[in-house]
């Protein structure tokens, strides 16, 4: 599974939620690759706008808030 | 009934009386007052922001005419939150969409301009008239700021290439759950008071202080109706503040109780929240000083105007 926390350098809420994915990985024993993206360019060619935003294997499953661990998990299957 | 309450609690309760019970009485009763009715607002609006986020707003826009673009873009201007931070990808994301830079810097100018918080705050210190007069000013500063820079901007001011991307058609719209959307909107609207609480207090503190200590003709003298230049001065004053509008707008009451004149003081929040430093420096990494000069200059001079047009007909 590849992973991806879309962000910007400036947004806290950004750090919040890759914390909060790092979790919830170790939490359902995934293997999964993490990664967080700051590069705003990058970030556009997801078509999101609005931070954070979790990619997973390519497709965006959330955008523009902040999800708790339980809601995370249940991203994964 | 608040007010008699508070009227009773400071006066008789704590016996106090003269500036300090004035500045006292303020604090208590428009603390309370602003913050239960900025709860409520927030979460009105936080409920509306789960149905539409930044991408459903630049989909609906997207291949609008001129003055569609413009008016939708300030209009939505209003339900988006805003920090600067989200004004980049913001740009990025309409110029993608190829979406006309007037309709981008229409959203750009509308969205910090028409703060939930700054509008909460006005509805809950002058009711509903003011807020909504506030608004509907913001509004058409925002449209013709916009069109005004979209038309001398040139394409050698943004620096960076952004590649087009061809859209699906399809609006982007979250599917949610009615009932996860009031929880998630609840959640919001507490994070965001939990984040601005302290700034409005501080706000409030700062009017109280004003409210019982300065002296009436003190403001009236300087920044009253006596003074011509005073909108002026208050706009460029406000430009290099960083203040959100949770700090600025509880001092609207206070300053035009002691005889500054409303579109003075309107003007002044709106240069506060609309233009600040940090975003320049910010908008920057995409586009050239002259844009953010010619940016700044028309949205100053935008505001400088409501605020005389305030004056005259408040």
């Amino acid at each position: 599974m590849d992973i991806k926390v879309l962000g910007s350098e400036c947004c806290a809420n950004c750090d919040a939620q890759m914390e909060i994915v790092k979790k919830a990985i170790a939490k359902a024993g995934k293997f999964a690759q993490l990664e967080k993206i700051e590069d705003l360019v990058k970030v556009m060619e997801y078509g999101v706008m609005s931070t954070p935003a979790i990619v997973i294997d390519g497709e965006v499953k959330s955008r523009g808030k902040i999800l708790n661990e339980q809601e995370v998990i249940a991203l994964f299957d | 009934m608040w007010l008699s309450f508070v009227d009773f609690l400071v006066f008789e309760k704590f016996g106090m009386s003269g500036s300090i019970g004035n500045a006292v009485h303020f604090f208590i009763y428009d603390s309370v007052k602003i913050l239960t009715l900025v709860l409520v607002i927030i979460y009105l609006i936080s409920f509306m922001q789960t149905y539409i986020k930044t991408e459903t707003v630049r989909d609906f826009i997207r291949g609008k005419s001129q003055f569609a673009g413009n008016f939708f873009a300030a209009l939505f201007g209003i339900l988006t939150p805003f920090c600067s931070c989200s004004s980049i990808p913001l740009f990025l994301g309409f110029t993608q969409a190829r979406i006309p830079r007037s309709a981008t810097f229409s959203f750009l100018i509308s969205s910090p301009m028409n703060n939930e918080i700054a509008i909460a705050i006005l509805f809950a210190t002058f009711g509903w008239k003011i807020a909504f007069l506030y608004t509907v000013v913001g509004l058409i500063t925002a449209m013709i700021g916009g069109y005004i820079v979209g038309k001398v901007s040139r394409d050698e001011d943004i620096l960076i290439k952004i590649p087009y991307v061809e859209s699906n058609g399809e609006v982007y719209f979250e599917k949610l759950a009615f009932i996860k959307r009031l929880k998630d909107a609840w959640e919001n609207a507490f994070g965001v008071i939990k984040d601005i609480y302290l700034y409005v207090l501080v706000g409030i503190a700062i009017g109280a202080v004003i409210h019982g200590f300065v002296p009436a003709d003190f403001i009236a003298k300087y920044a009253g109706a006596e003074n011509p230049f005073a909108v002026l001065v208050a706009v460029i004053a406000g430009i290099p503040m960083y203040a959100g509008a949770s700090t600025v707008a509880p001092l609207i009451e206070p300053l035009t109780n002691k005889g500054m004149l409303m579109g003075t003081a309107l003007s002044f929040m709106m240069a506060v929240v609309a233009l600040s430093l940090p975003e320049a420096m910010i908008l920057k990494k995409v586009m050239s000083w002259r844009l953010i000069g010619l940016f700044f200059g028309i949205v100053g001079t935008g505001i400088v105007l409501v605020g005389y047009l305030f004056n005259i007909i408040l």
